[in-house]
């Protein structure tokens, strides 16, 4: 095999996030014994880099190469510079919590990196090797975050639990996938669809059918769920966070490569399993977590609904629907970021701020970190003048081009139901008198960060112009 | 031609709100800015209505800018003869509630004017979009402050009214976009325009139709979908009432006057038998649900449904009118009626709920029996109270008369049994508020609470004494109102007789 000076430029974003990564490994382990955190600056400085690096590269047309394992295109040029900006987000916001958990390990920062590593292999994949390999690096990288505090017993149980379904879910993709290979012969997600021809018969349809599951289990969506609330509850909130934004750029370039790209001609199969599966997890995602008290389980039975969205954009089948998909991650990802790191400001030594009584009276106690919650939470109800108003529009939209009006009224009632309990933390923060507990944190930097990703819900909210452009731009057909 | 007027008149109140909610602490200072900004807004008013011709329907002060490109939705605004006399509602009823305010709000003062003033903005916005996805943005990110004002400010179960009142709307708002986003996908275009003349076949009008209205009925509100206003109305704090009677609910009536009626006028023909038996059950059943309320602001909240349901039944007499009478002539009094209407209890619910305000700073209570004898006590308000209770049972020579006669008259037209259970609000219209006012103002000193209550200060002075001339003028001389709308009404009429099949 051989690589020409090209290949190496365009897949540069993951040569120096590997590099880096080794670097890193070895600064913690030589500069850093003492103070850790000279690693988080370090890894900071990586991931910003790595973002502009990747924003940096221009591909005019989709590129595969490396072989054909391996494929370059503006939708991963922006994947890509996405999940740099946002792990580096995430990490900032975690810096204080991990530091005062006394988990503030140079691993934790390594961990993270190859998590991100994953993220970028699958946004990638033009094989389902490649894809593999992403899936399980992430996987792998995710798992060992949540277990990261060793002497946390439920810690331990939520990474045991995520780590034995994220198991039997990656089993259930390679074996979805070798039914594929051992149909068409090939590995290669663009020669699929040429190879299965018009009525691949029920092999098919039980491959697509491990498939889907594979991707339901990655993205949480029901009834793939179980592991959501367990992990954000359990895990350091810190790991929670990683797993609650970032994988799930990762887990749209996977159903993205997979069934839009790789399994085109067959939409109509793997669109009626999505369809199934979006229904249920935005009914169910969206009643369970009216009966949640604690902040977490109700964010991750709101991340359940909001796959539900996601998948809805899939289930359209267009161009126009995979770019609403796309908006709706990123946008969703914004707004889990600045809803964790409120959570992560929130809490204090021996008082993690996870239950939602924790947040009552906020306002009167801290009034900028009652406003972006404010804010997110609105966003992600779908109100306007918030970002998440055009995600939830843009689906509504694809749905409906495609035929789909039932699902499209089942959306938006389902998100009225959903609304109840977003409000329900805006009116604890502002309408009820805060309990007795001690002042919380300055963390300057942290604020002013998350200030600005607040800002940036509600900018992309009045002024959505240019993500949207983008989102459609990065797909065919969007 | 671009002009930055309206733009003014949304964003100024918007950007002074924020800059209001910056003063925080900063008591006095934030009452006088916001006072300044509401004065400015309404003066803002007035080369709008200067420049305004009334005699055509076109939309004038319009500016257009792209926004979004990708849905070919566009920041566009402009004003005709119907948003022109609601926005100039908006402004002048904000005015009067930061005024009335002043003392009787002690808890995070500057952030209640802040919320009102950022209301304000956003329902000028509604009413001047000319773009459907702009005119959806303003109308839910106008439950934002509004749900803050009836949580925060509110009575003791203000949180059940406010979640209420929040999922109420949501869910009728939810259906209109859907039917947006329906109708888009066939013109690619967001402006209302190009809405109301794409060609619909009647199948679909009826479901365009019906989520139209599910969004307005909610909040006009209309039977039986109106259980939240009451609530909400009872635990929302003065000013909060006032705008949610005096502008909010009148967003439903100019719903359907821009959208349902001329976006599915045949769909309105098929439906409008449905329309007008809602409409009459909110005038009758609710006027006797009024009449048997023991809180004075539920009563008001029941008699602005019973009210509103004159709104309704005119927006859709025209058809019946038609068809009674075989030609479009008069087709329109329906339609001036409801607008009319509109503005008027715009403000005399908005004073009866500042009437009500005033007694509850002094007493604390709005039950009626806790109550009995004010006008011993306080003349001058008793006089205000007088007054406004007679123009909401709809005494000629008030505003509420001209509405409701007008209405009725095209009842008439149509049919007369329409007209006959229409009328009958002059009745129970006048038997439920002269029963309070019996109750409340008259007959002997009910107590001591009562016994200890002052007259109106300056400042109520002022409040209620604007409304009262405005309420009275606007009973006597209703023309100006009328000529400014003459145009637009016209073009409707036109709009929804004509049929799109």
């Amino acid at each position: 095999m051989t690589f020409t000076t090209n290949e190496i430029w365009l897949a540069l974003p993951e040569i120096y996030l590997t590099t880096a990564l080794c670097v890193v490994l070895l600064f913690d382990l030589f500069f850093a014994t003492k103070n850790p955190g000279r690693t988080a600056t370090l890894t900071l400085l990586v991931l910003v880099v790595g973002a502009v690096l990747a924003s940096r590269q221009v591909i005019a047309d989709r590129q595969v190469i490396l072989g054909g394992m391996y494929v370059a295109d503006r939708l991963s040029s922006l994947l890509k510079t996405g999940a740099f900006l946002f792990t580096a987000m995430a990490l900032f916001y975690s810096r204080d919590y991990l530091a005062r958990r006394g988990i503030q390990k140079g691993e934790y920062y390594v961990l993270s990196l190859t998590a991100l590593l994953g993220v970028l292999v699958l946004a990638s994949a033009a094989n389902m090797v490649t894809l593999y390999v992403g899936v399980e690096l992430l996987s792998l990288s995710l798992y060992a975050l949540v277990a990261f505090d060793r002497d946390s017993g439920v810690a331990a149980e939520a990474a045991m639990k995520y780590f034995v379904l994220g198991a039997i879910a990656s089993g259930t993709l390679l074996y979805g996938m070798s039914i594929l290979y051992g149909m068409t012969g090939t590995l290669d997600l663009g020669a699929l669809t040429a190879r299965l021809g018009d009525s691949p018969g029920l092999g098919f349809t039980l491959a697509i059918a491990f498939i889907v599951s594979a991707i339901a289990f990655k993205f949480g969506a029901v009834p793939f769920h179980m592991w959501v609330p367990d992990v954000y509850q359990g895990a350091p909130t810190a790991s929670a966070m990683m797993v609650a934004t970032v994988p799930k750029l990762a887990s749209f370039a996977m159903a993205f490569r997979f069934l839009a790209e790789g399994l085109m001609a067959q939409t109509p199969q793997w669109s009626q399993m999505l369809a199934i599966l979006a229904t249920v997890s935005v009914i169910a995602g969206n009643l369970i977590a009216i009966a949640q008290t604690s902040l977490l389980r109700m964010l991750a039975y709101s991340a359940i609904a909001n796959v539900g969205f996601i998948l809805f954009g899939f289930v359209a089948g267009s161009g126009a629907g995979f770019s609403s998909a796309l908006y709706y991650t990123i946008a969703y990802v914004l707004m889990t970021l600045a809803a964790f790191a409120i959570v992560l400001i929130s809490s204090r030594d021996g008082c993690e701020a996870t239950e939602l009584d924790h947040f009552k009276g906020l306002h009167q106690r801290d009034p900028l970190l009652a406003g972006a919650m404010a804010a997110v939470m609105f966003s992600t109800a779908g109100v306007p003048p918030f970002v998440g108003f055009w995600a939830k529009l843009q689906i509504i939209q694809a749905l409906l081009a495609s035929g789909h009006l039932t699902l499209a009224l089942i959306a938006v009632v389902a998100s009225v139901v959903g609304a109840f309990y977003y409000l329900r933390v805006v009116w604890l923060m502002y309408f009820e008198a805060p309990a007795e507990q001690p002042p919380l944190g300055k963390a300057p930097g942290m604020r002013l960060v998350l200030a600005i990703n607040a800002l940036a819900v509600l900018a992309l909210g009045i002024m959505p112009e240019q993500l949207l452009a983008l989102c459609r731009q990065v797909i065919p057909g969007g | 031609m671009q002009t930055t007027l309206l733009s003014l008149l949304i964003w100024l109140p918007i950007v002074g709100g924020f800059l209001v909610m910056a003063l925080g602490a900063r008591v006095a200072a934030a009452r006088w800015l916001a006072l300044l900004i509401s004065v400015v807004t309404l003066a803002l008013c007035v080369p709008l209505y200067a420049g305004f011709d009334g005699s055509t329907a076109a939309f004038q002060f319009q500016q257009n800018l792209p926004w979004i490109p990708a849905f070919n939705a566009r920041y566009s605004i402009g004003v005709d003869g119907i948003a022109l006399p609601l926005i100039i509602l908006t402004a002048f009823i904000t005015v009067p509630v930061i005024i009335a305010a002043w003392t009787s709000v002690t808890k995070r003062v500057a952030q209640y004017y802040a919320a009102f003033l950022i209301m304000e903005g956003l329902m000028i916005g509604v009413f001047s979009a000319m773009d459907a996805l702009l005119f959806y943005f303003f109308w839910e990110a106008m439950l934002i402050p509004m749900f803050l004002i009836i949580g925060i400010w509110g009575g003791p179960r203000r949180i059940y009214a406010t979640i209420k009142f929040f999922l109420y709307t949501f869910l009728g708002s939810v259906f209109m976009l859907v039917a947006l986003v329906y109708m888009y996908l066939q013109t690619q275009d967001y402006s209302i325009a190009a809405l109301q003349a794409m060609p619909l076949t009647l199948e679909e009008q009826k479901w365009i139709f019906l989520a139209f209205f599910a969004a307005f009925a909610v909040k006009v509100p209309m039977w039986p979908v109106h259980t939240w206003l009451p609530d909400a109305h009872v635990e929302a704090p003065t000013g909060g009432s006032v705008v949610l009677a005096a502008i909010m609910l009148k967003m439903g009536g100019y719903g359907l006057l821009r959208f349902a009626l001329p976006i599915a006028p045949d769909a309105g023909r098929e439906l409008d038998g449905f329309v007008i038996t809602l409409s009459l059950i909110a005038v009758v059943y609710i006027g006797f649900v009024a009449l048997v309320q023991q809180d004075m602001k539920k009563l008001i909240a029941y008699s602005s449904i019973a009210h509103m349901g004159f709104v309704t039944l005119g927006a859709v007499l025209a058809y019946d009118i038609v068809g009674a009478t075989g030609s479009p002539a008069g087709a329109g009094m329906g339609l001036d009626g409801a607008m009319v209407q509109m503005i008027s209890h715009g403000l005399i619910s908005g004073a009866m709920f500042l009437c009500v305000g005033v007694m509850y700073d002094r007493v604390h209570s709005r039950e009626i029996s806790a109550y009995g004898g004010v006008i011993n006590k306080m003349p001058i308000f008793g006089a205000f109270m007088v007054l406004f209770s007679m123009a909401n049972s709809g005494l000629p020579g008030t505003s509420g008369f001209v509405g409701e006669f007008l209405v009725v008259l095209a009842a008439f037209k149509a049919n007369f049994w329409y007209a006959a259970l229409a009328a009958t609000t002059l009745i129970l219209g006048a038997a439920y508020t002269l029963w309070l006012v019996k109750r409340v103002i008259f007959g002997k000193v009910g107590n001591h609470h009562v016994a200890e209550m002052k007259d109106v200060d300056g400042r109520e002075f002022l409040v209620l004494g604007v409304l009262a001339v405005s309420v009275v003028l606007l009973g006597v001389w209703p023309a100006p109102l009328l000529d400014m709308m003459r145009g637009s009404i016209e073009h409707l009429t036109q709009m929804i007789l004509a049929t799109k099949l």
